[in-house]
């Protein structure tokens, strides 16, 4: 990155100056669209290694909800109730999901469609996020290029680019919401920098609607909602309060709060919700310390003493009755007013403690410490240095952006999915720390070769004295660099004339400083350019091995090298479209009921939706209930078709019975009846002879295992690595229908119910029996 | 089972009698000899027919009649008759006669006619020789009708052993190709003989019209009773080089239905028997020189396929995401590229597709066919014309950058078997320019972009021309231009500068006194230039209110230049004076030295100054 700059800032002489910044901003230009492709195509190896499709579990459905607005219109959209999923209760999609992302995709397919260039749906959505990760660049570039300037920015956007935490969530067919936000957040937080600097009512008012568009797209908009009022708070208290922050503040709550109500799937909770409560004290805060200001402003000192006093003491006992009335409203609340999610945050033990649905997510859990090293590599090093960087001078955008990264931080600790959170953090302040430190070192090279400082040669050459001319003449150039970096910051000095005249004369003894040895200088730059290097290796190898597996479709290598491929989910999901009648339900553990309403069009009864935690509970109950309750309940709940994902005859590690403890825990959670210790020898979860009989009797357990042992006569489990405990067994109340090719998914029918003509002659042996029957069914399956 | 097969025969003999009885006897054709082969190794049951007759009456004859069971007319998929010219081993088959539906009074209703056109009448004690071809599908009835994974799949196959006509027939004999499997039963008459997979019924000599004499035969078929129940084939034609075919396949196991629970390890362990009746893949023969050949569904690509090509064809081997058991369905597509050159040509003036008609699939039946032809856009006069009779529609399909729409000629026909595949031509007129069409369109786009973005760049887009803040930008841009100019003259007083400071250099390299006045001289007189130049623009910063807090730092500058400039004509008249009186070195050093202090120190001043008012 250290061309842009030097060609930005390589001649010196003003005359020329106007030119070259034209020519700068060219070639900044062309460097920003090569970003651009840079972010887009390394997000295409899935595409190329696999092939276009939508991958995992969330994306689907979003496809699913993309297609539905493309064929049936927006109000359609709005108003859509979902009897696919969630059987019987169905789903209102247009009230629960938010629409940002499809609304974009809709929006991009309609106008491709309407210039006649026909690509499907799928193409579009597949595609969304590696655009949306271009366009995230350079969003990561204008924020830091106002924070620091171009040089900075330019460098941030090259590494947002490729960094692998949100490349995991934005390759092509990575079709998920975090794709779009991540360019909301980081669009949203350069808007409100670009307001602080400016203190421009128009940037004002676009921050309020990319704001909007944030909350349309994803539920971590609470973030951006958090973190202003914070950065407000700590402006106001380190007496940085201008009439700038007000405008960039104050109209974004308004605004913002009004158009975030909009959102169906926000609504009310925009105003009612404890997540948002910090921007409203914010905003009352910045409101009494604007009129302070003010009164400030026109009353003698003596008399706003006395005025602060008088309403210091009145204010407190307001404020404190004020205070007090929403403390008791907030905590009347079981949760305080904060949603599950948010609480986890908090307080990172409450999800499993409380809410086992929450905790079962693997992308919910905390992070290890190489997950940082694969996610932000070299960034996380370069991060301090970053912060370092931000501190001299700290301005208002230097100071917000220190906290963004700080609070990140924090929260990627708590869950491994906001490390996209971080990542355009530690991008924005590793480019502030690589740019600074490129200047640093090119300078003093630049000051210790004469031959390459070009145009300033001719006054080297002074007679007599040189040594005196030419640090001066080397801090004409760092000067000039310095114009483009300080930009915003003397910007805000503009109105507070005061401090401007003092400023050159320190920096330039400051910078004369700087100067490094030549051999340091040049070595560090080289090792600058191989740590970039190892950065930009380690990151296409992530996006190409790492994060580019579309999760429907496995490989693996054989052993002569050719590629054997496992499209066991896909050949089942089929087979149920094709074989299967329109309106059978199926019944499946959460995780695949998007992909089941999406691939194969049936009705479910849980998705990765999760809203309701007890109808979860139900299919975890069944799936952890011997054979004859676990058909009572699905049959009562008009299943037809079971599917289970197997994954002991290939070694496929995340299998339903690896799962298997969520379903009896999340079970238990509802249904007391079953109990986690049942399923586990001595605290140890086992599937071989020393299972307990709960375990090997369950409905999971032989679903998957059905005929297994036939296979190798031995029935030797290759994820668990052991031989199952209950080989040979016989369903009574479900069968076979159908079997991937390696018997990934497996899909049972319920029998039907059996005719009642055998009841004739034992007529009250068998009357006794059903009503015995009945008594179970009260006690154990909630749908009687 | 035989009980059932009997039922069916009977009843259906019955109707044929009953109806039969009724029929006047026709015209004074006999079919001296025929003989019929029926060929059931797949799932299309194809008899061919060898048919002599023989004019025995008066008058000539130029057309004859063809009939066939209503029961499998309605499952009739082709049919053609040709006539056989030459005798004994020199027998080649020649025209194609046509043949027509006919609907001749007082026949049984039961049955189907058809008639041929003699190319010539045929006279009183002529003969002719017929080779008559006929497939049908879904002929062979599964029975049972539902079998288990394990089972195998047994078919019955109906028709009569002798030639139902509406003619006497003299000699005739049929034989029955089945599969090289088991037979489990066949209908036995006098001169049946079973050979292997053969079985022989006849001679027969000398039957009246209408005899009919059913047989059933029921045997194993375990080949791929693939039905694809809806095909949709779109050919698009691309002048740059490319015919485009994209297959839709709807496909269906036809044979007996698949009841119970499928078992994977079964099949697995032993496909040969417990998977009999599942077929596992098709195989497409695609032209020769296919190209981007793909195979996916609405979910994705399947990777189970295999292509493999020669000069001739290009063969392509498709598996289906699971094997299909009867009554499975699946549906997919394929598409490929196939090189312009080899399907459409040009002659008197008119372009034309020639293309094949049906699936390229072996051995596939295909309830209904549609195919699209999608020519470029800018097509005109579209004939099309094709070897069997089809129904014709024509659309429009926007596709890429289009504006007008792409005519598409949209054929069905529904009933179709790999006997369909023969070419059809599409003809139609198409300016090679109008290919330009498209880039030249994105090319005008971008340019207009472009176009846009500089006039959007150049003219002054504000609302209101005469607001205040309209007119203080306006004046902020003098101000700005001027101080530009400022600074531009400052830096030519900073470049004299430095060729006074060139000269000094020159002084103490050559000592020549005279060179160094005059260079004083010449730089004199442009500083004094320079200064004059200045004076009108400080006059307008001076004056113009927006340059207000400006103003103040550029007469700074100013000044600071001007006592710069003072300061190094000092340095310089010293430096002259001592080189005139011949001082040393070190003297004139110590001369100069605070004169040279306080210049670089200007010079710092002045830069920074430049500095600061270029931020503004």
């Amino acid at each position: 990155m250290a061309s842009p700059e030097s060609t930005i800032n390589g001649p010196t002489k003003a005359d020329s100056k106007s030119l070259r910044n034209a020519f700068g901003g060219v070639i900044a230009f062309i460097i920003l669209v090569l970003i651009g492709v840079l972010a887009f195509s390394i997000r295409l190896f899935s595409v190329i290694k696999y092939e276009s499709v939508i991958h995992e579990f969330d994306p689907y459905f979003n496809y699913r909800v993309t297609q539905f607005l493309s064929k049936n219109g927006i109000y359609d959209f709005w108003n859509w109730f979902d009897d696919r999923t969630w059987y019987p209760l169905g789903r209102v999609i247009g009230g629960t999901v938010y629409p940002g992302l499809t609304l974009t995709a809709g929006t991009i397919w309609k106008v491709v469609n309407s210039l006649n260039i026909p690509l499907s749906v799928e193409t579009v959505c597949v595609f969304t996020a590696p655009i949306f990760s271009a366009f995230a660049s350079w969003a990561a570039y204008l924020l830091t290029k106002e924070v620091k300037g171009p040089g900075a920015g330019l460098t941030a956007a090259a590494l947002l680019a490729m960094v692998p935490s949100y490349i995991s969530r934005s390759v092509a067919g990575s079709y998920d919401n975090e794709a779009v936000a991540i360019f909301a957040l980081v669009f949203t937080f350069y808007l409100y920098i670009k307001t602080l600097n400016t203190g421009s009512l128009f940037y004002a008012t676009l921050n309020a609607l990319a704001y909007f568009y944030m909350v349309c797209s994803w539920g971590g908009y609470t973030f951006i909602i958090n973190l202003i009022p914070m950065h407000v708070l700590l402006c106001i208290v380190t007496g940085r309060y201008s009439s700038r922050l007000y405008i960039a503040y104050a109209p974004l709550v308004v605004l913002g709060t009004l158009l975030a109500a909009l959102v169906p799937v926000v609504g009310f909770n925009a105003v009612l919700t404890s997540e948002h409560f910090a921007s409203f004290l914010v905003f009352i805060i910045i409101h009494v310390v604007a009129l302070a200001y003010y009164i400030k402003g026109i009353l003698s000192p003596k008399m706003f003493k006395v005025a602060v006093t008088l309403v210091v003491s009145v204010g407190l006992a307001v404020c404190c009755a004020v205070i007090a009335i929403l403390i008791a409203v907030v905590a009347s609340s079981p949760t305080k007013g904060w949603s599950g999610r948010s609480l986890t945050l908090l307080d990172p033990t409450y999800a499993s403690k409380y809410i086992p649905i929450i905790a079962s997510v693997s992308e919910h859990q905390p992070p290890t410490w190489p997950s940082y090293f694969m996610d932000i590599n070299v960034l996380a090093f370069l991060v301090p240095a970053g912060i370092i960087a931000c501190f001299m001078p700290l301005s208002d955008s230097s100071s917000f952006v220190i906290l963004y990264i700080v609070t990140s931080v924090y929260f990627s600790g708590v869950m491994v999915r906001l490390m996209l959170v971080l990542a355009p953090a530690a991008c924005i302040l590793s480019g502030i720390a690589l740019s600074e430190a490129f200047n640093v070192l090119t300078r003093s090279i630049k000051f210790q070769l004469p031959g390459i400082a070009g145009n300033s040669t001719v006054a080297s050459e002074e007679s007599g004295s040189s040594s005196v001319v030419a640090p001066s003449d080397v801090s004409k150039t760092e000067k000039t660099e310095e114009v483009a970096k300080e930009k915003p910051v003397k910007k805000n000095r503009k109105k507070e004339k005061e401090n401007v005249e003092k400023k050159p004369t320190p920096s330039k003894t400051e910078r004369r400083l700087l100067v490094l040895p030549l051999e340091a200088s040049v070595i560090a730059v080289l090792l600058l350019v191989l740590l970039g290097a190892f950065y930009v290796v380690h990151c296409v190898w992530a996006a190409a091995e790492a994060y580019s597996a579309p999760s429907i479709v496995l490989t693996s290598q054989s052993n002569d090298g050719g590629l054997h491929v496992f499209d066991d989910f896909r050949e089942a999901y089929s087979w149920l479209s094709h074989n299967t009648d329109v309106d059978d339900k199926v019944a499946s553990w959460w995780d695949y009921g998007y992909q089941t309403t999406a691939m194969a069009n049936r009705t479910v009864l849980v998705d990765n939706n999760t809203w309701n935690n007890t109808h979860i509970a139900t299919v975890g109950t069944a799936m952890s209930s011997p054979e004859k309750q676990a058909w009572e309940i699905f049959h009562s709940l008009d299943v037809k078709y079971v599917l289970v994902v197997f994954g002991g005859l290939v070694g496929y590690p995340s299998d339903d019975i690896n799962k298997f403890l969520w379903m009896v825990r999340i079970g238990g959670g509802e249904f007391p009846h079953i109990k986690e210790p049942d399923y586990l020898r001595d605290g140890q979860y086992r599937i071989d002879a020393q299972a307990t009989p709960t375990m090997l009797n369950c409905l999971m357990y032989k679903l998957s295992y059905f005929r297994f042992v036939e296979t190798d006569g031995k029935g030797f489990d290759r994820v668990r690595r052991t031989e199952i405990g209950k080989k040979h067994f016989k369903l009574t109340h479900f069968e076979e229908v159908f079997t991937t090719h390696h018997w990934m998914v497996r899909i049972y029918k319920l029998k039907p119910p059996r005719n009642r003509i055998r009841g004739k002659t034992k007529k009250s042996k068998s009357s006794r029996s059903v009503s015995s029957k009945r008594d179970v069914k009260g006690k154990r399956n909630p749908w009687h | 089972m035989g009980l059932g097969l009997g039922v069916m025969r009977t009843i259906e003999f019955l109707l044929l009698i009953i109806a039969i009885l009724s029929v006047p006897v026709l015209s004074d054709l006999i079919l001296s000899k025929v003989e019929r082969r029926i060929d059931l190794t797949s799932q299309i049951a194809r008899i061919a027919s060898t048919i002599k007759a023989e004019n025995d009456g008066s008058s000539s004859v130029s057309e004859i009649l063809l009939s066939i069971p209503e029961v499998q007319a309605k499952n009739l998929a082709y049919l053609t008759v040709k006539l056989v010219e030459g005798k004994g081993k020199a027998k080649t088959s020649g025209v194609t006669l046509a043949v027509e539906p006919a609907n001749p009074k007082g026949m049984p209703p039961a049955l189907s006619f058809y008639t041929m056109l003699l190319p010539k009448p045929l006279a009183n004690g002529d003969s002719v020789t017929l080779d008559v071809l006929a497939a049908f599908t879904h002929s062979l009835r599964p029975f049972p009708e539902k079998i288990t994974q394990a089972d195998i799949q047994l078919v019955v196959f109906q028709d009569t052993a002798h030639y139902l006509s509406p003619y006497p027939v003299k000699v005739q004999s049929l034989t029955v190709k089945l599969p090289d499997a088991r037979i489990e039963s066949y209908t036995k008459l006098e001169n049946t003989k079973g050979l292997g997979s053969e079985i022989k019924y006849g001679p027969y000599e000398n039957l009246p019209p209408f005899s009919y004499s059913p047989v059933a035969i029921h045997f194993e078929a375990n080949q791929a009773f693939a039905v694809a129940q809806e095909l949709v084939r779109e050919i698009e034609i691309s002048h740059w080089g490319n015919v485009q075919v994209t297959e839709h396949y709807d496909i269906v196991h036809g044979g007996a239905m698949s009841k119970g629970e499928f078992s994977r390890l079964d099949y697995q362990s032993k496909p040969q028997i417990r998977g009999a009746s599942a077929f596992k893949h098709l195989v497409a023969k695609l032209p020769p020189r296919a190209h981007s050949i793909y195979y996916r569904d609405a979910i994705g690509n399947i990777s189970t396929s295999h292509v493999r090509g020669d000069s001739k064809k290009t063969e392509i081997l498709i598996e289906p995401r699971y094997p299909l058991f009867g009554g499975w369905k699946t549906a997919f597509t394929i598409g490929y590229g196939l090189p312009l050159q080899d399907f459409v040509f040009e002659s008197e003036g008119k372009r034309f597709l020639n293309f094949s008609f049906g699936s390229p699939m072996h051995d596939l039946v295909t309830d209904s066919i549609t195919l699209k032809v999608v020519l470029p856009e800018g097509s005109k006069y579209l004939s099309v014309s094709t070897p069997f009779v089809v129904q014709q529609e024509e659309e429009i399909k926007m596709s890429h950058l289009d504006i007008f729409g792409r005519p598409v000629v949209v054929l069905k026909k529904a009933n179709v078997v790999p006997e369909h595949n023969q070419f059809f031509q599409v003809y139609y007129q198409f300016n090679a320019l109008a290919m330009l069409m498209e880039p030249f369109m994105l090319i005008t786009g971008i340019f207009f972009l472009f176009v846009t973005c500089i006039v959007y760049v150049h003219v002054d887009l504000s609302i209101s021309k005469s607001s205040a803040s309209y007119l203080a930008n306006l004046q902020w841009d003098d101000v700005r231009a001027t101080v530009q100019q400022i600074q531009n003259t400052v830096n030519q007083c900073l470049s004299t500068h430095e060729k006074l400071e060139a000269s000094l250099r020159d002084l103490s390299r050559t000592g020549d006194v005279q060179a160094c006045k005059a260079a004083r001289k010449a730089t004199d007189g442009l500083l004094k230039e320079l200064s004059k130049e200045l004076k009108p623009l400080i006059s307008f910063l001076q004056s113009s209110p927006p340059a207000a807090h400006i103003f103040p730092k550029v007469e700074e500058l100013v000044a600071k230049e001007r006592e710069l400039q003072e300061r190094l004509m000092a340095k310089h008249s010293i430096i002259v004076d001592s080189y005139e009186k011949k001082l040393g070195g070190r003297e004139t050093e110590n001369r100069v030295a605070s004169v040279q202090q306080k210049i670089a120190a200007l010079r710092q001043d002045i830069e920074d100054l430049m500095e600061y008012i270029d931020e503004i």
